[in-house]
Parts: structure tokens; sequence; C-alpha cells
């Protein structure tokens, strides 16, 4: 017989949830491991700049004790990629601690590797001189001042960290930023199944059971591979997968669908062949992997002071019908407004964000119907200043002259706005920017991320 | 003409990573698929104009394996900052779902 390995992805994030029936009775079907990925930049810079896990604790928790205790039951090992969703030192210890509170109330012991992805600075700052960090497109600039005054930079760590992790003995391996494919291929390609097999196979199951037909809610997906081909099948017996299905999800949040870079290569999908094997499982064959020269990308984020918001409605006809010009001349007024409690030199230190729903709300200058106003105009305001009690008196300034600014048509005080929510405005807190988009070019695939291991 | 909607399953945006927004044009079945890029209506060029960027900057692919058209560019305001209107980059997709497109033949083509 072919030699085959399975494992199992019980969801495409961790936090996000998946029913626990079909993941007991995945358990049983020869698993050699259970792998998740925790991580998104879809939330913004905040979670890795600001020390904020992406899901909360308690539904975390919820979905770790039920990886725990499966993955220690049938004795496979456990990894979760980019913990706490931005990788970070902090949000690794955060499900650290989390995975410590599990072991201690369900009494099991175990050995946990822990992989941080947060790097020497200093090493950064040398790799950048030596002309061996390198910029993607798109990339913002840099100098070495953004290496050295980011809040937080991330190295997305690949395969063989995970690989080394099992090596040292680890049940479960709990790793900081990773690439989302890394979680999954590491141990087939340790195993020296094919690596284009391997990391295609990666690429689908890191988002659990999302290459389905359809998606009523997030469940798993079982990997089964051999030398020549690889199956998915979904944990769910309500949920199928179609070659169409499958081969759709190279397209989700990927730039290239043919084409996808991970640390030590290349992924070419050009000929990956999808084929139904029933109606509910799909063969891929014919994907490629090109070695390249191993670089790790980097993630950073910087702060840039402090935020608060205003949310308000305008009804009034006679404002909707001149909305551009009575809403442009209101800018220079909060200015003013703003000038005489800061001065005239705050001008440049502080700005309002204006979203304007009903005009252009979700795109902005793209919109090509701003022209065309409904009957209401839901108005955002968010002002961003060097510290949060100057963003938060901005944007009370800001809420307070557009509720009093003046409609040509009617005589006397008038209150524009609707606010929906009391008080009426809010500080939002610290700030943060994605400002890194740069690959590294390492010399040993681990010289940017420290490992330890831990005894519960 | 009909419609792109019309012809497409799945019209969407999305992140990705935070630098660049793709645009996904999944079609039913080879047929439609075939037809709307042998129309040739969907460019670079066109694509650059809904996304208000250089046509040097616009990526445009064609991958049959799904029947799908896909479209990806920088993102004009890097996800998270005070100015991006669309954090998950998920509803920037809506001048292009009435964009006119030759009608599918009653028969497909002998």
């Amino acid at each position: 017989m072919t030699r085959q390995i399975r494992y199992l992805s019980p969801t495409g994030m961790l936090g996000v949830g998946f029913s626990e029936d079909h993941f007991r009775a995945a358990l049983s079907t020869g698993l050699a491991f259970i792998g998740c990925d925790a991580g998104s930049t879809d939330g913004g810079p905040a979670n890795l700049g600001g020390n904020k896990p992406f899901f909360s604790r308690a539904a975390v928790k919820r979905d770790l004790r039920i990886l725990v205790t499966g993955a220690r039951s049938i004795d496979v090992p456990l990894l979760i990629g980019s913990c706490g969703g931005s990788g970070g030192d902090w949000n690794l210890q955060w499900v650290w601690e989390i995975v410590q509170e599990i072991a201690r109330e369900e009494n099991l012991h175990f050995r946990t590797a822990l992989i941080s992805s947060e790097t020497d600075r200093e090493l950064l700052l040398r790799k950048y001189r030596e002309g061996r960090v390198r910029a993607l497109d798109p990339a913002p600039a840099i100098d070495e001042s953004v290496l050295r005054e980011a809040s937080h930079i991330v190295a997305m760590m690949g395969a063989e960290a995970y690989v080394a992790a099992l090596e040292g003995g680890a049940d479960v391996v709990l790793a900081g930023r990773s690439t989302d494919a890394a979680i999954f291929a590491a141990i087939p390609v340790a195993q020296g199944f094919p690596a284009g097999l391997a990391w295609h196979a990666a690429k689908i199951m890191e988002c659990g059971g999302a290459a389905v037909v359809t998606m009523e809610k997030p469940e798993g997906m079982i990997c089964t591979m051999t030398d020549e081909h690889f199956t998915l099948e979904p944990v769910s017996p309500k949920q199928q997968c179609s070659p169409l299905s499958v081969a759709a999800h190279a397209l989700y949040e990927t730039a290239d669908p043919y084409f996808m870079a991970e640390p030590g290569g290349l992924m070419d999908l050009t000929d990956a062949h999808y084929e139904a094997l029933d109606e509910r499982r799909v063969r891929v064959r014919g994907s490629r992997f090109e070695p390249r020269p191993y670089t790790v990308k980097l993630e950073g984020a910087t702060s840039i002071g402090y935020r608060a918001m205003v949310l308000g409605g305008v009804r009034d006809p006679v404002i909707l019908e001149q909305f551009g010009s009575w809403f442009g001349g209101l800018k220079e007024h909060i200015a003013e407004n703003v000038d005489a409690v800061f001065g005239a030199q705050s001008r440049g230190q502080y700005q309002i964000d204006y979203k304007l729903y009903g005009v252009n709300g979700v795109l902005g200058q793209r919109e090509p119907m701003a022209a065309q106003v409904g009957h209401e105009i839901g108005l955002v305001m968010v002002t961003l200043a060097p510290t949060q009690e100057m963003a938060y008196a901005i944007a009370g300034q800001a809420a307070h002259m557009v509720l009093h600014h003046a409609v040509p048509q009617w005589q006397g005080l008038l209150s524009n706005l609707a606010f929906p929510v009391a008080p009426h405005f809010w500080p939002l807190g610290e700030a943060w920017r994605f400002v890194l988009h740069y690959v590294v070019e390492v010399d040993d695939p681990l010289e940017l991320h420290a490992m330890r291991f831990e005894e519960i | 003409m009909a419609r792109l909607r019309d012809l497409a399953r799945l019209i969407r945006t999305k992140n990705a990573g935070p630098f660049q927004l793709t645009l996904d044009i999944l079609f039913p079945d080879a047929r439609s698929y075939e037809h709307v890029v042998a129309s040739g209506v969907i460019t670079r060029a066109l694509m650059a104009g809904f996304f208000q960027f250089d046509e040097a900057a616009v990526k445009l692919f064609h991958y049959a394996p799904a029947n799908a058209i896909k479209v990806t560019v920088p993102r004009a305001v890097v996800c998270g900052d005070p100015e991006d209107h669309d954090l998950f980059g998920g509803q920037q997709f809506g001048p292009p779902v009435d964009l006119p497109v030759p009608d599918l033949p009653a028969t497909p083509n002998a």
C-alpha cells in the first residue's frame, strides 16, 4: 500500500468556533496531527501594535479546550500558528496562559514549544544596512527609524520552525506569527511528501472547511496525502467539496491564484488538477513548489497617536439637497473652533477623517454615485491627535460644530445631527499603522525565531 | 446587454494582506466564464478606472480552474489607517456589479 498522511484542520481561525461532534468523530480517522491558524491582519494594526487578541478570551478558550483535549486523547501534535491574531509576543503569551489554564482544569500534562516571532531589532537593522531587507510590492518607504521605532515587528516563520519544535519533543506547538500554510505543510514536508502537494494542501487547509461548496458555518476539513495526490473531505457529513469549490479557494484573499510565495519557495498551481472522488471529496494533483532563497516576511505596526469618534445622522431635507456645499463650509469652522482651544499651531498635529454614509462612506473618493444623496446621511467623524485628551476634545468640538452649523434657508438655532448613542462622542484609544511589507533574507530558516519548551 | 451580476455566481472583494485588495468574479460554468473573457469587456484599463490606479498597478488574472477573473490592486489606503473606509476590503466591488456585458448566447456555440 502506498504511504499516506492524514491531518485535520478543525476551523479556519482559532476562536471562530466549530462543531465538537464533528471534531470528535474526526479524531478516530488516523490523524497524524491537528493544526489551526489563529492569525489575521484583517482587524487592522491594533492587534499587533496594541497587544490585543483578535477574538475574545472566552471564544479562544472554548476552541482551545476542545483542540488540546482532543489532540492529547489521541496523542498527536497540535500546531497553533499566529497565536492571538498577530503572533506578537504578548499575543503568544496570552494564548500560552489559556493553554496552561486548560491543562490545569483538565488535569493534562504535556510538553509545549513556544516560538517567538518578535525579532531582535539590532539584528533587523544589521540586515537592513546589509541590503537584506527587501520591499514587496507595494511597500511603504522605510528607513532605519521605522525598524527602530515600530511598536512591534513580527517575522512570519516557515515550516522549519514547527519541525524544530516537534524534534524537540513538543506535544503542543504555540507559534508566534507564521505563514498560514507553514502550520500544515511542516509535517508532510518533513516526512518527504512532495513539497508541491504539501504546500498546496496546506494553503487550502489553513482556512479549515472554507473550500466547501456552501459554508453555512465554520467546520473542519481532513486532508489525506500520498506521494501522488491529496484528498480533501469536510468533517461535516452535510458539507461537500467540489473541484470548483476547491479550485476557487486559490482566489480567496490571495493576490495571485497561480503563484504564492512562502519563506523557502514559490507555490505554483498552474498545473494543479482537481477531480471529484465522490460527491463530497476532491482529489488534487499536479501542484508544484519551486525552491527559492529563504526569505521571511515582516509585519510591523507603529503608534500614530490617539483617536476619538462621533456618529450622527442627518435627515433634514434642506441640508440634504445642498449637502456638499453645506458640509464643505463646516470643515473650516471646525478647524477655527479647534484653533481657539489648541492654538493655530495645532493644525497639522491632528486630523479628522469624515466618513459620509449615503454619500461615499464605503468607496470614498472612488464612489461614482456620490452626487446621488438619498433621504438621510450617516456621518462618522474620527479624530487623530497626539494625545487621547486632545483627540477626545476635538471630537466633541466637531460634533458640536456640525450640530449647530447654519443652514441658509433656516433661521434660528438648529440641531443638525441625530446621535444614536449616549454619550455622543467617545475616546477610541491608541491607534497604529501597518508600516512594513518587506522580506528579510536569512542565513538559516530559524535565524529570527527563538524557541523555548515548557512542561506542564 | 446583460449585467455582470446576471452572468456571475459571485462578485467579491477582500484584502489580500494589509497592502493589497483583490476582486474575484466567479462564473457558474466554463461557458459563461469563457464568454465574458472572450467579450474583452473586463480589462486592466477598465479596472484601473474603477479602482483609480494607473493601469500598470493593476494585475488581471484569468483563472479557468475556478471559472474566475481576478483583479488585484494596491490598497489606496493601508488596512486600518485612519483614512481607510473598509477594514476587511469586503465592500469595494459595487461599481463593476452592473457592468454591461454581452448577453450569453441562448444555446452554446456549436
